[in-house]
């Protein structure tokens, strides 16, 4: 298997008229695992099928390793790309049996070594008891482990899987997401999949881009993500977190409601220009400490097994939210000792009405 | 429509002798309606005399091959004409694509007795083209080859002009079904999109072709018209020779029964059908974006393969009809043409009408008193769809005859008083043997739109304090509106354009236009049959254009469902 690796430059995608995908630019390195993140509408789709050879591109160019493959006007025919596309429907054969869905796109190749292709992505995917089954046959967790193995069989150059599992039960997810990162790697294949649930992503991909309205706004791992988002949009849309009002004081410290933080204790932090700043505080960064002298009222509460996430409410009417582990049980409306504990941390110009 | 319509049912089991009045009437009208089947079927059981030796000896066996042939022939020619401008339409863009997409469906409006007589007027010795040739080259009669088109060759060329839209529409809906996903997999598996075409979309769309083609040729067997003038020897020539020309009307009841077991033959293929074009729905949505556009040698045969059919099974017999019409128009326009005219629009409407009123009462009494008597009901009420004219002609003809003439015989023996043909020689046969042929198209459209008012909705408004009278009136009525035209119109046009049944069954010197059509064509006055025949091409447009209009539609949200 030769994997290529896969370079967007700059590309805009129309429909309709309408500016879909404007000016993306990343590089999935051969073997590596990307993904497109982004609310429902914002352009990953089209981008994906872009890719595939499915949409023409107004403008920028899709290369496979070094060839051209999308330019506008011009746009390798889908069947001579080499390019495997797994659908968010599936998109399984029904007039086939799993098997002769498996074999599909590799008629020309003889009978014995295409049985044996059959035979070896089966036991991959664990579905070797399906071969004889018909698609209308098989769970959502099943068909996709068909169509997976599908549009491996051809030995594809790069995979694409549109939002492969949101058909498919919460709790099946991310299992089946780590299990096909580890069938990709072992096949070494260049994989390129779009969701839009950030846990998907973070299970599956190795880099992460996150696009809104058309834009990619971020390309990175999942940790830097998290940690340190380019943009308030960014960290808005990955992780749980508020924003919370801080004033400079001096060059290496802000001071806010919950104290102040002298920022150069933590990593590549960059300070703002503006005096005004909005900071992100994830809920691992408040963290519960009776004997704080900073008091919160506790407003709402979850339970989420190990851990209890609150919602606070500061002396300012601010809230926050924090982890505390779930023997730390408080009722709602106590106030509760709280303090920062920061080792990543991301300030933006305060917005006017943040 | 009783109150009772609404009430869900009072028991939830459903029962099979049960006591409601409504399963009961819904099965008394059903078995009434199957009268014509049950009296074919059971005439194999009385003794013909020696008319099937007659028939053995002479006629029968080329009855079958005719008929084989027929069907044969037919089911290659709507196959090839429907379905590649079926893929066109659904798998490419090229300047006209949407025209076709309706235009396609044209031929239905032209009856396939009517595109026979053009045909033959055009095609014939005397016609233009011929008397052109011979001009032109200085030829004789008898001088140059051409193909004769009353022939077997002639027959099969033109039905399948007229049937192919069956298979079109049925194909073109299964493509559009195929959720473009299932193509653009095929494609990212290496296929070329004429390979997908073979190996995806054509497998896929298979069950719901056979169910098209099984409606095309239900139609061939049933055309009486076409083979009568070309002098061919099918079934339903057969059956007329044999009841009119024989005098033999239970040997003429079994040679229909012969023709129902082929009848049915195509009904349970089509069912089957059905029932696996369902298995083979992938479900989701085909994509604008993923059609195609065409150039070149792929833009010219995308011109021929949708303009072949449309030119020779619409535009140019339409056009035939009306320079005919223009040419005989003084004498189109008489008083017996408006006689002709208001005797078939009395038929259609009557029809029409008890045939809407019918399928409404049989829709409310299956969806309030759900119970297998009543699916029973339905099953055999739907069943007339299938039957040929002249089988039903004959199913009715029967049973009613021999009623009036035990009524006479014992109206003259104990008053003295001759009622004649009471029933058999009224319009009252015929529009009863036509509500055997077409409720089951009332029933079908109206079933259809009652099926968009989900049970849910009558709870909804129940609960709303709505009184029954009221949730018809302010959610029935107006969400079964249209459907109900729909029927109405379907209904009107068909009996409008029915043949054969008419003509046997028609009281003495009643006529209507397909009758007047069919008589001034075996006169071999084909220009002055145009006027009734363009009558009926005008109203056959109605619902032609209706269900274009609902395609395009369709295609519409799918569209707007993109963006």
């Amino acid at each position: 298997m030769t994997a290529k690796a896969v370079r967007l430059e700059g590309v805009s995608v129309h429909l309709g008229g309408q500016l879909i995908v404007d000016s993306i630019s990343f590089h999935v390195p051969a073997g590596g695992i990307g993904c497109l993140l982004g609310a429902s509408g914002c352009g990953k789709t089209t981008l994906l099928r872009a890719i595939a050879g499915f949409e023409a591109l107004s403008a920028g160019k899709i290369l496979l390793d070094d060839t051209e493959v999308s330019v506008p006007g011009q746009s390798l025919a889908i069947e001579k790309r080499r390019v495997g596309m797994v659908f968010q429907d599936h998109a399984l054969f029904p007039h086939l049996s799993v098997a002769e869905n498996i074999a599909f796109g590799i008629q020309s190749v003889a009978l014995a070594a295409r049985n044996a292709r059959v035979a070896e992505l089966a036991s991959l995917l664990e579905i070797e008891d399906l071969l004889n089954a018909y698609p209308h046959r098989l769970s959502g967790g099943q068909q996709q482990r068909v169509a997976i193995a599908r549009a491996l069989a051809p030995r594809p150059e790069v995979l694409l899987l549109d939002e492969p599992f949101s058909s498919l039960d919460v709790e099946l997810r991310e299992t089946l997401a780590r299990e096909i990162r580890q069938v990709l790697k072992q096949e070494g294949i260049t994989a390129i999949l779009v969701s839009h649930n950030q846990f998907e992503a973070f299970a599956m991909a190795d880099e992460i881009g996150v696009i809104k309205g058309g834009r990619l706004l971020q390309w990175d791992n999942a940790f830097n993500l998290y940690h340190t988002p380019s943009s308030l949009a960014v960290a808005d849309f990955i992780g749980e977190g508020v924003l919370i009002a801080g004033h400079k004081v001096g060059d290496h410290a802000v001071e806010t409601e919950l104290g102040i933080i002298d920022t150069r204790q933590i990593q590549d932090f960059n300070l703002p220009d503006s005096e005004d700043i909005s900071l992100l505080l994830r809920p691992d960064d408040v963290f519960h400490d009776d004997a704080s002298p900073i008091k919160a009222r506790i407003v709402e509460k979850a339970f989420r097994g190990a851990v209890f996430l609150y919602t606070l409410q500061l002396a300012s009417g601010t809230r926050v939210l924090s982890l505390a582990p779930s023997h730390h049980d408080h009722a709602i409306g106590e106030p509760m000792g709280i303090r920062l504990d920061v080792e990543h941390l991301v300030a933006f110009p305060r917005l006017p009405l943040v | 429509m009783s109150a009772n319509a609404l009430v869900t049912p009072r028991s939830l089991r459903p029962r099979l002798f049960s006591i409601e009045p409504w399963p009961l009437s819904l099965l008394a009208l059903s078995l009434v309606l199957a009268l014509p089947i049950l009296v074919i079927a059971s005439s194999v059981f009385f003794p013909a005399g020696d008319i099937w030796e007659h028939l053995l000896d002479t006629v029968l066996s080329r009855y079958v091959r005719t008929s084989f042939a027929l069907l044969l022939g037919v089911s290659v020619g709507v196959l090839a004409l429907g379905i590649l401008p079926a893929w066109l339409v659904s798998a490419y863009r090229f300047p006209g694509s949407k025209i076709f997409e309706w235009a396609l469906l044209l031929p239905l409006a032209i009856p396939a007795y009517i595109i026979a007589y053009t045909y033959t007027g055009m095609l014939d010795v005397a016609g233009p083209l011929q008397s052109g040739l011979r001009e032109a080259f200085g030829w004789r009669y008898g001088d140059y080859w051409f193909p004769e088109i009353r022939s077997l060759g002639g027959a099969i060329c033109l039905l399948s002009l007229v049937f192919y839209p069956y298979v079109y529409l049925l194909a073109r809906a299964a493509f559009a079904e195929q959720s473009g996903r299932v193509l653009e997999a095929a494609r990212s598996l290496g296929c070329s999109q004429r390979a997908a075409f073979l190996r995806v979309a054509l497998p896929l769309a298979r069950p719901a072709i056979v169910v098209g083609l099984s409606i095309a040729l239900m139609e061939t067997l049933a055309d009486y018209g076409t083979v009568q003038y070309f002098g061919l020897s099918t079934f339903t020539t057969g059956i007329y020779r044999t009841w009119n020309g024989l005098g033999s009307s239970v040997g003429a009841a079994q040679l229909a029964a012969l023709l129902l077991c082929f009848v049915f033959l195509l009904v349970s293929l089509e069912s089957w059908s059905r029932r696996q074009s369902q298995f083979f729905n992938s479900g989701g949505r085909a994509r604008a974006s993923s059609k195609q556009s065409l150039r070149g040698r792929g833009l010219l045969l995308a011109y021929l393969a949708c303009g072949i059919p449309v030119t020779l099974g619409f535009a140019v017999p339409f056009v035939q009809l009306v320079l005919w019409a223009i040419i005989t128009a003084d004498s189109i326009l008489t008083a017996e043409f408006l006689t002709y005219l208001f005797n078939s629009v009395f038929l259609a409407s009557t029809t029409a009408l008890l045939a809407l009123f019918l399928a409404l009462f049989i829709a409310y009494g299956r969806r309030s008193y759900p119970s297998p008597a009543s699916t029973l009901a339905g099953r055999i009420l739907g069943l007339g769809y299938a039957l040929p004219g002249t089988v039903v002609a004959i199913g009715v003809l029967m049973p009613f005859a021999w009623f009036d003439n035990r009524l006479s015989e014992f109206m003259i023996a104990r008053f003295d008083f001759n009622t004649g043909l009471l029933l058999s020689g009224s319009a009252f046969i015929l529009i009863f043997a036509y509500l055997v042929r077409f409720l089951p198209i009332a029933m079908n459209t109206v079933d259809a739109g009652l099926g968009k008012i989900r049970p849910s909705m009558d709870e909804a408004g129940r609960s709303m304090g709505m009184r029954p009278l009221a949730l018809l009136k302010r959610v029935h009525l107006p969400m079964l509106r249209g459907s109900l035209v729909t029927a109405l119109l379907l209904v009107f046009v068909d009996v409008l354009k029915e043949l054969p049944a008419t003509l046997l069954l028609r009281p003495f010197n009643f006529n209507t236009l397909a009758i007047r059509t069919f008589e001034l064509a075996n006169e071999e006055r084909l220009a002055d049959a145009a006027g009734p025949a363009l009558a009926i091409v005008l109203a056959s447009l109605i619902p032609v254009i209706l269900l274009s209009r609902s395609l395009r539609q369709a295609g519409a949200t799918r569209d707007s469902v993109e963006t």
